[in-house]
């Protein structure tokens, strides 16, 4: 994923501020409903943060999302986009400029992927060359090949179809963006990746962003703020994820949230914000009194054997040091291996999946960079929480 | 009537066998191929004609109905009665109205792809996914851009698919148009029906027509659709 990495403040692109929004006591109404679908909701999403919509279905998150590009009209109340009201704007014009992304991703099907990601600056009439340049730009941007940009959505994976649909919803660098359960189609581990991605790629363009999603796991992970919602259309709680999690105001919060709240907060933090054990790194042809020496001098009982571009291989147990030198064939299964950026709580759902006491850690170009032991995580668990970070902290 | 006068006139002079016995002969064929030619362009220009006008009218009621969905039902029984009117019966009650000639004859076809085309256009607009409309919506498209650059491509396939259907019917029909006098294959077809190389020519040719169109729509079909035949990579 490197080339997420990569700067993009210069380019093509046309507006790269972040806008701020607020809803003012936004109210929807249907006729011949004797419940509003979303009741006075009033709060204020700063410029350049994730807020969350959460909630059981019917509480009327996504028509609140969808109130602020006028998909839906408002029926009382107001909402506010850098200041101003977007009922003064007409439709189209305001929806060019805020992304949108839903769950089913909506690819135009008879356009290729270079013309789906061009629709928007189409519309505002951009130039041939600009749009070009624009779509290799976001192609690099969401991790997809170049050579994709031909391609029909119905040869792309389900993976690829997300990426191309946030693209789209980038395309003009839009200073809001709207996305409704956009990792809802995925299969967990994809889903999980293109999180992870997406964090990544939010801490480089720092977008407002309203996030709708029924799975408050989600919620925690991606959220600097959470405003979760219940039936009626009504705000329960907004308020950042650590204190949702610790001081939750109510009973339909608390319950929302989950009484596993202690565990969730290993969502807040980041492999790489833990102080990891260091790894007794050892190569194939070393001594093996020198690697078990290693081992001894570490908290972790084994060595771990990696290559050349100290990529991990395997642990190497008991069993495995054997003979004068270390040998590649005897060394067992490195799994879990475990990146920098996992999220605690994904990270100790691995350690468990594999039965794994510990896991190799591995930064962005897969050298390892420490080890993660469940020991650890028990510890972060019983540290105190008020020294938890905030969501927002976590994915700076 | 018109069979029998025409009769005298096709075999003038019936010495030969084959011919005298009403059977299929490629000499005689081969000598009187020209007499098919006048016909058969007639015919295309009915065939055609006819379809890009029922075309026009049916595609333009559709696109109107798509979005003012209570034209539904009165346009589908409309059409619906057009298309059950035998079309013989159609050419002879228009007859007084319109005269004998082409007139008459393309009101008749056009009046009987109305339907066809009508139906297929608006089941094509309305299978467009949901999410691709939203989609298009959420990104700012105004309802027209949504309808020429999301809806009617993609409902090109039933499109072009109700566009066959009414080119093979109407290449059919228009082997009545005679009665109205428009002339055409089936013109031909009647002047001796009796006499098996005539018939087979002229059925032939009719037969042909239908087959070549429904091929060049075909081939327009997979020219305006090639995302349709794009297959999963992986």
């Amino acid at each position: 994923m490197s080339a997420l990495d990569s700067a993009h403040t210069t380019g093509p692109s046309s507006r790269p501020d972040a806008a701020t929004l607020a809803f003012r006591s936004a109210t929807k109404r249907y006729p011949g409903q004797a419940e509003p679908a979303v009741d006075g909701l009033s709060l204020e999403v700063p410029a350049g943060e994730i807020c969350v919509l959460v909630g059981p279905s019917g509480c009327g998150k996504t028509t609140a999302m969808r109130m602020v590009n006028r998909m839906i009209d408002i029926t009382a109340g107001d909402i506010l986009l850098d200041g101003r009201s977007v009922k003064e704007r007409r439709p189209a014009e305001l929806r060019r400029e805020i992304g949108y992304a839903i769950q089913q991703i909506g690819l135009f099907p008879h356009m290729s992927v270079a013309d789906n990601i061009a629709t928007v600056p189409r519309l505002l009439g951009w130039h041939k060359s600009r749009i070009r340049a624009r779509v290799d730009e976001l192609l690099d941007l969401v991790g997809l090949d170049r050579e994709t940009r031909a391609r029909y959505p119905a040869q792309l994976s389900g993976g690829q179809r997300q990426r191309v649909g946030v693209a789209r919803a980038l395309a003009v660098d839009p200073p809001l963006m709207l996305m409704d359960e956009p990792f809802g189609a995925i299969d967990p581990i994809n889903r999980e990746r293109l999180q992870n991605e997406f964090l990544r790629l939010q801490r480089e363009i720092r977008k407002t962003i309203v996030f709708v999603t029924h799975d408050i796991d989600e919620a925690i992970k991606m959220g600097d703020r959470i405003a979760i919602m219940q039936q009626g259309g009504k705000l329960a709680q907004y308020a950042p994820p650590a204190e949702l999690l610790m001081f939750p105001n109510g009973r339909f919060v608390e319950d929302f949230v989950g009484a596993d709240r202690a565990l969730k907060r290993l969502a807040l933090q980041r492999v790489r914000d833990v102080d990891l054990w260091k790894a007794p790194l050892v190569r194939v042809g070393e001594p093996v009194a020198e690697a078990r020496a290693k081992a001894t001098d570490s908290e972790v009982p084994y060595p771990l054997l990696v290559d050349d571009d100290g990529r991990p291989l395997g642990w190497l147990s008991e069993r495995g040091l054997v003979g004068e030198r270390v040998q590649h064939e005897l060394r067992s299964s490195a799994e879990p291996v475990l990146e920098t950026d996992d999220i605690l709580r994904d990270a100790l759902s691995d350690l468990l999946q594999e039965e794994a006491q510990y896991g190799p850690v591995v930064d962005g170009r897969g050298q390892v960079v420490g080890v993660l032991s469940i020991e650890m995580l028990a510890h972060v668990l019983r540290t105190d929480p008020d020294q938890v970070p905030s969501g927002a902290d976590a994915a700076a | 009537m018109i069979g029998l006068l025409a009769q005298l006139h096709i075999r003038e002079n019936p010495t030969q066998s084959c011919e005298a016995d009403n059977g299929f002969c490629p000499d005689w064929i081969a000598h009187n191929f020209d007499r098919y030619v006048d016909p058969f362009f007639q015919h295309v220009y009915l065939t055609v004609v006819a379809l890009a006008i029922g075309f026009l009218i049916s595609f333009g009621l559709a696109i109107i109905a798509y979005r003012r969905r209570w034209l539904i039902n009165p346009v589908t029984q409309v059409t619906g009665i057009l298309y059950t009117i035998p079309s013989i019966a159609a050419f002879f009650l228009l007859l007084p109205i319109t005269g004998r000639g082409n007139t008459t004859a393309l009101i008749a076809l056009v009046s009987y792809v109305l339907l066809i085309i009508f139906r297929n256009v608006l089941t094509g607009l309305d299978n467009v996914p949901d999410e691709t409309r939203d989609a298009g919506r959420g990104m700012g498209l105004t309802d027209r851009q949504l309808l020429w650059r999301v809806e009617v491509p993609l409902a090109l396939p039933e499109i072009m698919a109700g566009l066959r259907i009414a080119s093979t019917t109407t290449v059919g029909l228009a082997t009545l148009a005679f009665f109205a006098g428009a002339g055409g294959l089936g013109e031909q077809i009647f002047s001796d029906i009796t006499f098996k190389s005539n018939v087979v020519v002229a059925g032939g040719l009719a037969v042909l027509l239908a087959a070549v169109l429904d091929g060049l729509i075909l081939v327009a079909q997979r020219l305006v659709t090639p995302w349709t035949r794009a297959v999963a990579a992986r």
